[in-house]
């Protein structure tokens, strides 16, 4: 039989060890969480390094005259006129008044390099749009090569990256530079343009309307099925094997890898209903495929948690197991379900993979309208900018990343901001 | 009531994509080679942009995945033009003939080109192809017949004894690369099919063929620098005694920096690729469904800014991209050919 002072002179040794042993548990925590948040903040610092020069755009200012025998087009309201005219004529004849001294063929072509291959183009456009300007002379600010642009923003933040130019073509523009006609704007074209293969003239907007599109209809199609099937498994379907079997496999399904939800997608939709390739209803209904069994899951989590109580003092008061369900459960499950749902949205909208065999990894110009447009998404866009050649698509795709990086933070946010705000605790 | 409007709303989405599934389409769609994808993207683009019509759709699916997708029917749900690296194999057009898609067009749009480059500092090498598999190839033929060995080369004089005796260093693009492909398929197996046991293997074990023809060595003499050419050309400029694997447009881009080795005697120029006389190039092709012309909007608009001198002729915007274009006289036959809509007769020589 031990004495009682030894007990407590155990207990004191064993409480300092212990006291020990929990802040250094702490520490552990501290230092992972830590980790993480690093590489949180190396992963911003890096695409927000890259990306940020992307929002900015190098132009240059000329005086364009709307020369229309330069142009070929005498009717503005032909189509077939307008699209047979020589819109390129305009920016060269520009540059051309602007360097009158610069003669030879390749000097002249070196010279038209210094814009856009676009720029005739937004002439076009913008002539269409002020269909006076015709015969008349303006002083308008027009959209620089990609090259020239990579230069421009290299050679004021001081590091000059000229290999992609010849040295006329650099004296050109410090010329420019010192009569204040090129400068830096804000890149519109990046949020009003779709895909190019022109680094300078490609936008974000096409993938951003695709992956909204494809978003819209992944959510109103496994919203209502995954809440749906959620109520029936955990409020009427009897529990026996079948359920049991429903519910491993439920559970299958939202670890499955995603590619086999986009080869699931191309045999059934594309290969045996016919839907085209490339558009929105096809990734949605793909998508749906992928969300579905995070929706469920969910939603019964969020059923689960609704206190037995509320039922049966609902089923007391006489409501039927119906109107137990739909007046009761229902709403105080709903913000659990919603949550749910925009964790599946942020997912989806993150996929890649099951749009590869549906016809979504393609290049697309067009701004998609509707759901039967074809329409790439935006992580998408990210991968083929990511694989071009042309460095200015560098600054572009990160540019790109933060862009989807915002939609997820404010998904995310959103999510955790209705769970604060609606969850009811018992 | 609430349920009902949720029910409502999922019978009209799903009527309304079955309504939307028949419509016709308005754009082109193309696959096919990542080769092409490059040109076709720009051409599509230009064609867009000039016509104000909706812009041709592109995907980049690879020539044999395209072909299959082409091949698969006449209808909307098929591609209208396929691209491809190589002219369809006979028996694609077959396939095609069996899915009903009769009358196919085919466009030759140029030529890619793959040389192989050094320093201009140094002398020009002249090397053949066999010389590439043998100091190239992971797996080389040993003295006995049939039998294979780890690559022992170390200098280019041991591979070949009227070669210079300077170590192997070859810089070329990684496996993702389809240069890389092309180098492989064109250069590399160009040499190892002069070796007749290796040849006869090509009809009995095509897979182990292939095997050995293609694996590049990987002991470091093959220096994987990137998908990027021109840093390989950088790194030719301070290394002079180092060959470069890159596209021919880039060699035209950095003469003043490096020059092209002549494989088997033939300097890769403009011309010696345009008349296939330099061994490593290959043809680019486009082929067009007939049967679409006149049901999807924009094919033939489409086929003429292709097929115009703007886009395909030698100063064109395709050459700036890299493409070789093909001699004037057969650019205006090719042109005239697509323009009037002339299909292959099934009487081509294909493989």
């Amino acid at each position: 039989m031990s004495k009682p002072v030894d007990h407590l002179n155990k207990i004191k040794h064993s409480l300092r060890r212990r006291n020990r042993a929990e802040a250094r548990f702490r520490w552990y925590g501290r230092v992972a969480v830590f980790i993480g948040l690093a590489a949180v903040a190396v992963l911003f610092g890096d695409i927000i390094s890259k990306g940020h020069g992307a929002f900015q755009a190098t132009y240059i200012n000329l005086s364009v005259a709307y020369n229309q025998d330069l142009i070929g087009v005498d009717n503005l309201t032909d189509p077939d006129e307008l699209a047979m005219g020589n819109w390129q004529a305009l920016p060269k004849a520009a540059l051309r008044a602007q360097f009158p001294e610069v003669s030879g063929r390749s000097d002249k072509r070196k010279l038209s390099g210094l814009l856009s291959s676009g720029a005739g183009y937004d002439l076009k456009d913008r002539l269409l749009a002020n269909p006076l300007l015709l015969g008349e002379t303006e002083s308008i600010w027009l959209l620089a090569d990609d090259d020239i642009d990579t230069y421009y923003k290299s050679w004021l933040a001081g590091d000059a990256y000229a290999a992609r130019l010849t040295d006329k073509q650099i004296i050109w523009i410090e010329q420019l530079h010192q009569q204040g006609q090129i400068r830096l704007q804000l890149n519109t074209n990046l949020f009003t343009r779709g895909d190019s293969r022109e680094p300078e003239q490609a936008g974000i907007r096409g993938a951003v309307m695709g992956s909204l599109l494809t978003l819209v209809l992944t959510l109103m199609l496994s919203f209502p099925i995954g809440v749906s099937a959620a109520i029936y498994l955990e409020e009427f379907a009897p529990k026996n094997r079948w359920t049991d079997f429903i519910e491993v496999n439920i559970n299958n399904l939202a670890a499955v890898p995603s590619i086999i939800f986009g080869l699931l997608g191309l045999a059934i939709f594309i290969n045996f209903f016919h839907v085209p390739r490339s558009v929105p209803i096809v990734g949605g209904l793909v998508l749906t495929l992928m969300t579905l069994p995070t929706i469920i899951i969910t939603s019964r989590a969020a059923i689960k948690s609704v206190p037995p109580s509320i039922r049966q003092a609902a089923l007391g008061m006489g409501a039927s197991k119906y109107q137990t369900v739909l007046h009761h459960v229902l709403p105080l499950a709903l913000p659990g379900m919603l949550t749910g749902a925009i964790i599946g949205m942020a997912q989806a909208l993150g996929e890649t993979a099951p749009l590869l065999m549906i016809g979504m990894v393609a290049f697309i110009v067009d701004i998609p309208g509707s759901f039967t447009d074809p329409a790439t998404v935006l992580p998408v866009q990210i991968f083929l900018w990511a694989d071009s050649p042309e460095r200015a698509f560098i600054e572009k795709t990160s540019a790109a990343i933060m862009v989807l990086l915002t939609f997820l933070i404010i998904m995310n946010t959103s999510a955790v901001w209705l769970r604060k705000r609606l969850e009811r605790r018992w | 009531m609430k349920q009902r409007t949720i029910f409502a709303a999922i019978v009209m989405t799903m009527a309304s994509i079955t309504a939307t599934t028949s419509m016709a389409r308005e754009s082109i769609e193309v696959v096919g080679s990542s080769t092409v994808y490059p040109f076709s993207t720009v051409v599509a683009e230009r064609y867009g942009r000039a016509s104000g019509k909706a812009t041709p759709k592109i995907e980049s699916t690879g020539s044999g995945g395209g072909m299959k997708l082409f091949c698969s029917g006449v209808g909307t749900n098929y591609p209208d033009i396929t691209n491809s690296s190589r002219r369809i194999k006979s028996s694609e057009f077959k396939k095609c003939q069996a899915n009903g898609v009769t009358d196919v067009i085919e466009v030759q749009i140029g030529y890619d080109g793959i040389v192989i480059a050094n320093s201009v500092t140094a002398p020009v090498m002249e090397l053949s192809r066999k010389d590439l598999f043998l100091a190239l190839a992971a797996k080389v033929p040993g003295v006995l017949e049939g039998e294979l060995i780890e690559n022992p080369y170390t200098t280019w004089q041991q591979v070949n004894p009227a070669l210079p005796d300077t170590a192997i260093e070859v810089l070329g693009p990684p496996p993702t690369s389809g240069t890389r492909d092309a180098f492989a398929e064109l250069g590399l197996e160009g040499g190892c099919k002069q070796i007749p046991w290796i040849k006869a293997m090509k009809k009995t074990d095509k897979n182990a063929y292939k095997d050995i023809c293609h694996t590049i060595r990987e002991d470091g003499r093959y220096i994987e620098a990137g998908e990027n050419d021109n840093l390989i050309v950088q790194k030719l400029q301070a290394n002079p005694a180092a060959l470069g694997v890159f596209g021919f447009s880039f060699l035209d881009q950095n003469a003043d920096k490096v020059q092209g080795t002549n494989i088997e005697s033939v300097p890769p120029t403009f011309d010696s690729i345009a008349d296939k006389s330099y061994p490593i190039s290959r043809p680019l092709f486009f082929y067009v469904k007939k049967a679409h012309v006149g049901v999807v909007p924009g094919i033939e608009g489409y086929l003429r800014e292709f097929t115009s001198e703007r886009a395909w002729g030698e100063d064109g915007y395709l050459a700036e991209k890299g493409m070789i274009p093909l001699p004037i006289d057969e650019r205006r036959v090719m042109g005239k050919n697509t323009r009037a809509l002339t299909p292959m007769t099934g009487s081509e020589a294909l493989h």
